[in-house]
C-alpha cells in the first residue's frame, strides 16, 4: 500500500508544501523562481535524455525548440488575455486565463513538436555527427527566423506575459505559476518514463544499440525515431512555454547554443538514459548556477571545468544509464514509480 | 552585371576563405581521430588574440615597421595557436582517448573546452573589443568597375597555399600517408611501427596553425576582436566542413567557399538579416538530400 502510493504522496507533500510557502509569502521571489527554474531544466534535461540517452543520438540543438514553445505559447497568451501594445486588447475575457492557461502551453509544445519534424525527416538518413549539424542548423534557423519576425519584436524580445499572470491571479488568487511549474514538470517526466518503458519504447533503446539490427527485427526505425524527437521537442517547448512566463520576457537570443550546451551538460552530468539521473543533475545545476552567481564570468569557467573533470574520472555521469532503483535496490520496497 | 558578379564573386572567395581555413582544421582531426573538435573555433579566437598581442607589441613597443611585423606575425601566431591546440590536446583529449572513453565524451570535453577559451578570455581581458592595428597600407586596386584590395587578394591566395600544402601533406608525405592508415583503422596502425600520439599531436599543430593564420588574417580584414567572434564562425566552419564531407579536405575547402558564397549572394539580393536563416537552411536541404556530403564516403554498417 505505502509502497503504492509513497510517490504520488512525496509529491503531493512537496507541492503542497510549495504553495503553502509560496502563498504565504515565506519564500522569497528570488529562491520561488530558483525553484521554477529547477523544475524547467527537469523537463529541459529529461527531454533531451529521450533522445541523447535513450535513443543515442546526439542533439546539440534543444533551445530552438525550447524557443518555438516560448514565442508561441507567449504570444497566443497575450494575444488572447492581456493588453499590449502589439495586439491591442485581449480577445477572450481575461477570467479564462486561468483554464486556458495549460492549453496555451501545451499548444507551445505542440509547435515544437511539429518543429521538431525539421530535425526527424533528415534523421531518417543521417546519424552520429551528421544529424548533430542538422539539429545545430536547426537551433540556428529557428533563431533566425524569429529574429525576422518583426511583428512579435524581432531580436528585441516579446514581452508582455506578466499580464497574463496577473489575469490569472486576478480570478482566483493563488501562485499560479509554481503551480503550472510543478504540475507540468510531473506530466513531462511521468510522460517519458510511461513512454521509454512501453512495449513501443523499448524500440528507442533498441535503436541505440543497433540501428540496423533494430530494423531486421521489425522494429519501425522511422516511425519510432520521429515519434521521440517530435515528443521530445514537444516536452522542451512545453519547458520553453513555462521559462518564458517565468521570466516575463524572450528573446531570441537567450535560446542560442550556449543555452544547448547548458542543457546538454545537464543530461551527462546526470547519465545518459537515466531519467532520475536527469532529474537529479538538473536540480544540482541550478543549484550550482545560482551559488556560483557571484563568481559572474568565472562561472562559465567553472562549469565547463567540473563537466571536463567529470568526464576524466567518471564519463558515465553520476548515475551512469542506471535508474535510482537499480542504484539502490533496497529503495524498490518503498516506491514504484511507473 | 558582369561587375556586380565578378565584385560578388571575389567577396564570396575572400569570405569563404576564412570558413575554408577553419574547416580544413576540423576536418584534419575529424579525419584522424573521428573526433569533433567543438574548440576548435574557439582557437581561431585565441589565434587572432595571440596576433592581436604580437603585432601591438612589435608595433608599438619597439616601433618595427608595418611589413616587418607582419613577417613576425605570421610564424609567430601560428606557432603560438599550434601550442593552444596541442595543450587542449595533452590534457583534455589524449587521458580520455588512452582510457578509451566513448567518442561521445570527448566531444563534450572538447564543447567544454571551447566555452573555457571564449570565458577565460572574456575574464582576463574584459568584454572591450580590441581594435587590431593596420600592419599593411590597404590599397584599393579598380579594374574595369570591380574593385577589390591587396588584402582580400591575399586572404584567398593565401587559403589556396594553405590547401594545396595541406594536400599535399595528406596525399604526398609519409606523414600524411600515416594519418590516412590511422583514419583508416586505428588499432592496426600502432602495431605497424607508427607513432599514433605523434601523428596526432602533428594533426593538431597543423590545424591549430591554419586557425591561428586565419585567426591573424580575419583580423587584419575586419580589425574588431571580441571573445565570442570564433564561435559563430567556428560553428559555421564545421557545418561547412560537414557539407563538403567531413575528413576529407577537398569537401572542406568545397564547403567552405559554398557556404561563404551562399551568405555573400543572400547579402546582395535580401535584407542581410535574412544571412543566417537561407545559409542554414540551404545546408540542411543539402544534408537531407546528400548525407554524408560533397566528397563524403557512406560507411556500411555490419551488425
Amino acid at each position: 500500500m505505502l509502497r503504492r502510493y509513497s510517490v504520488h504522496l512525496i509529491l503531493a507533500t512537496l507541492g503542497g508544501l510549495v504553495v503553502y510557502l509560496a502563498y504565504n509569502e515565506y519564500l522569497g521571489l528570488y529562491y520561488l523562481s530558483v525553484l521554477m527554474f529547477m523544475g524547467v531544466n527537469i523537463i529541459l534535461s529529461s527531454s533531451l535524455n529521450l533522445v541523447n540517452g535513450y535513443m543515442g543520438e546526439f542533439s546539440c540543438g534543444h533551445a530552438g525548440f525550447m524557443c518555438v514553445g516560448a514565442y508561441v505559447a507567449s504570444v497566443l497568451g497575450v494575444w488572447l488575455f492581456a493588453r499590449d501594445r502589439v495586439f491591442g486588447a485581449p480577445v477572450l475575457d481575461p477570467e479564462y486565463a486561468l483554464y486556458a492557461f495549460p492549453v496555451i502551453i501545451l499548444a507551445g509544445g505542440i509547435a515544437a513538436a511539429l518543429a521538431g519534424l525539421l530535425v526527424a525527416f533528415p534523421s531518417y538518413k543521417t546519424r552520429g555527427d551528421y544529424l548533430a549539424i542538422i539539429t545545430i542548423a536547426a537551433n540556428y534557423i529557428i533563431i533566425s527566423a524569429i529574429e525576422n519576425m518583426s511583428a512579435i519584436g524581432g531580436s528585441r524580445g516579446f514581452m508582455g506575459m506578466k499580464g497574463v499572470i496577473n489575469a490569472m491571479e486576478d480570478t482566483i488568487y493563488l501562485p499560479w505559476m509554481p503551480i503550472w511549474v510543478f504540475i507540468f514538470t510531473i506530466f513531462s517526466v511521468w510522460v517519458i518514463r510511461r513512454y521509454v518503458s512501453s512495449t513501443f519504447g523499448k524500440g528507442v533503446n533498441a535503436i541505440s544499440q543497433d540501428e540496423v539490427a533494430a530494423e531486421i527485427m521489425s522494429v519501425n526505425t522511422n516511425k519510432i525515431k520521429t515519434i521521440t524527437f517530435m515528443l521530445s521537442s514537444g516536452l522542451a517547448g512545453i519547458g520553453g512555454g513555462l521559462f518564458a512566463y517565468i521570466l516575463g520576457y524572450v528573446n531570441p537570443g537567450s535560446f542560442n547554443i550556449l543555452k544547448s550546451t547548458e542543457i546538454m551538460v545537464m543530461v551527462y552530468l546526470g547519465g545518459m538514459g537515466s531519467l532520475s539521473g536527469s532529474i537529479l543533475a538538473a536540480i544540482l545545476f541550478t543549484i550550482l548556477l545560482e551559488l556560483l552567481r557571484p563568481l559572474q564570468i568565472i562561472k562559465w569557467i567553472v562549469i565547463p571545468l567540473v563537466l571536463i573533470i567529470l568526464m576524466q574520472f567518471r564519463p558515465e555521469g553520476i548515475m551512469g544509464n542506471r535508474e535510482l532503483g537499480q542504484t539502490f535496490p533496497r529503495l524498490k520496497k518503498f516506491y514504484r514509480f511507473k | 552585371m558582369l561587375e556586380l558578379i565578378i565584385q560578388n564573386a571575389i567577396n564570396a572567395l575572400q569570405w569563404g576563405s576564412f570558413y575554408a581555413l577553419i574547416a580544413l582544421g576540423y576536418t584534419l582531426v575529424y579525419g584522424v581521430l573521428t573526433l569533433i573538435n567543438f574548440a576548435h573555433g574557439d582557437v581561431f579566437m585565441v589565434g587572432a588574440y595571440i596576433a592581436f598581442f604580437v603585432a601591438t607589441f612589435f608595433l608599438v613597443s619597439l616601433g618595427v615597421p608595418g611589413w616587418v611585423v607582419l613577417a613576425l606575425c605570421v610564424p609567430l601566431t601560428m606557432i603560438l595557436t599550434s601550442l593552444v591546440g596541442v595543450t587542449l590536446e595533452r590534457i583534455a583529449y589524449r587521458p580520455l582517448r588512452n582510457k578509451g572513453a566513448h567518442r561521445l565524451y570527448v566531444v563534450i570535453t572538447a564543447l567544454m573546452c571551447g566555452l573555457i577559451l571564449q570565458h577565460a578570455n572574456l575574464a582576463i581581458f574584459g568584454a572591450s573589443r580590441k581594435a587590431f592595428p593596420p600592419l599593411i597600407q590597404e590599397h584599393v586596386y579598380n579594374v574595369g568597375g570591380v574593385s577589390f584590395t591587396n588584402l582580400k587578394v591575399a586572404v584567398i591566395v593565401t587559403a589556396f597555399l594553405v590547401f594545396l600544402i595541406l594536400h599535399w601533406i595528406v596525399t604526398r608525405t609519409r606523414v600524411g600517408m600515416a594519418m590516412r592508415a590511422i583514419s583508416y583503422d586505428k588499432f592496426a596502425v600502432p602495431l605497424m611501427g607508427i607513432p599514433l600520439d605523434q601523428i596526432i599531436v602533428i594533426t593538431f599543430v597543423l590545424g591549430s596553425g591554419f586557425a591561428g593564420l586565419a585567426g591573424l588574417l580575419f583580423a587584419m580584414s575586419y580589425p574588431v576582436l571580441e571573445p565570442y567572434m570564433g564561435a559563430l564562425i567556428g560553428w559555421k566552419a564545421f557545418i561547412a566542413a560537414v557539407v563538403g564531407g567531413i575528413g576529407d579536405i577537398r569537401g572542406a575547402f568545397l564547403g567552405g567557399f559554398l557556404l561563404g558564397a551562399i551568405e555573400i549572394l543572400v547579402v546582395a539580393f535580401f535584407p542581410s538579416t535574412l544571412r543566417d536563416l537561407i545559409a542554414f537552411t540551404v545546408l540542411l536541404v543539402i544534408l537531407t538530400f546528400k548525407p554524408t556530403g560533397f566528397f563524403g564516403v557512406a560507411k556500411t554498417t555490419k551488425i
